[in-house]
């Protein structure tokens, strides 16, 4: 059966990754034609991180870069952590392709909705 | 009195001494928004000068551009910053999209590559900075993966955001869709190729940056 491998990343094997690791993983993922789904998403200076080892990829012909589309983070400020003075950023959901095969078609606060190519 | 003017002086040293060095405010946005249009609107109001050109085609900024020391006064309000100029945030870039405007091959692949520096560029110049004026196109889903890096990004370091939702000189252009969508943070609906909202733009500088 021929068809684009789906891959859900669960946020347990999120958070036993290194930012580094989980780089590295989505691009060589995506470069094999891979979608993926992350649980929890990439925190924003993973975020950075990923969109700078993806230009360093970008070759004419070979790889023109991915597709990502994550919900905006929440923010965690219950009443403990306005105490605390400490409100923390809580990642979401993220769709990662190749931009040659992923195309987001519509995207709000809590829907992304995108078209897989073979 | 004497006593009191001593102390008014050693205060104002005080001040001085401890004064905070001016802020490093970036524009960033996705290509095409109008960063380096509305750049050369701020620098040409207040110094008289411009910032770089600009195009239809996607990456035309693909080298980040400071301007030190722009002072602007609004409403009574003074601040001086360092103004810049990024390269617009994309995460794909596909030589093919330049030949459609017109561009050679060989021209087209060297934009590219000249484009993925400048992207690079652009998110290391977040670490270096004390603000951030993000420009969205009005006439577009605000929803954007670049957006909501720079929002988040913003947040994650609790430095001042203050959305520019330009391009409302066109007819599709919805301010509204962007506040609804990222409320939490002021926007003002300017057109920086007309001027529209300028003024307004300016005083929010004034209060944020300042």
């Amino acid at each position: 059966m021929k068809g684009i491998q789906l891959d859900l990343i669960s946020e347990d094997k999120l958070d036993g990754m290194t930012s580094m690791e989980k780089v590295r993983l989505i691009l060589d993922e995506v470069r094999n034609g891979k979608i993926l789904v992350l649980e929890k998403g990439l925190t924003p200076s993973e975020q950075n991180k990923l969109i700078e080892l993806t230009m360093t990829e970008i070759a004419p012909d070979d790889f023109s870069g991915i597709e990502i589309e994550s919900y905006p983070v929440k923010h965690n400020d219950n009443i403990l952590s306005k105490l605390l003075g400490k409100t923390t950023l809580k990642t979401r959901l993220t769709v990662i392709g190749p931009a040659s095969q992923l195309k987001t078609i519509k995207k709000d606060r809590d829907l992304i909705s995108a078209l897989v190519s073979p | 009195m004497g006593i009191i003017k001593s102390l008014k002086m050693n205060f104002t040293w005080f001040k001085k001494f401890f004064k905070k060095k001016r802020a490093r405010i970036g524009i960033y946005g996705p290509p095409n928004a109008g960063k380096t249009t509305l750049a050369n609107r701020i620098i040409r109001d207040w110094t008289g000068d411009a910032m770089g050109s600009v195009s239809a085609i996607p990456h035309e900024t693909r080298r980040a551009r400071r301007r030190e020391g722009v002072t602007i006064d609004s409403n009574g309000s003074s601040v001086t910053l360092d103004i810049i100029d990024t390269p617009g945030l994309a995460t794909k870039i596909d030589f093919h999209d330049f030949m459609a405007f017109g561009m050679t091959e060989e021209e087209s692949k060297r934009r590219a590559k000249e484009a993925t520096e400048g992207v690079i560029e652009a998110v290391k110049w977040l670490d270096d900075l004390d603000g951030v004026i993000l420009v969205m196109d009005a006439t577009e889903d605000p929803y954007t993966q670049v957006n909501v890096t720079v929002i988040g990004n913003m947040e994650a370091r609790k430095l001042p955001l203050l959305i520019a939702a330009n391009k409302i000189d066109l007819p599709t252009s919805s301010p509204a869709r962007i506040h609804s969508a990222f409320p939490q943070h002021p926007l003002v609906p300017i057109s920086a190729l007309e001027g529209q909202n300028i003024d307004m733009l300016y005083k929010e500088i004034a209060d944020h940056f300042g």
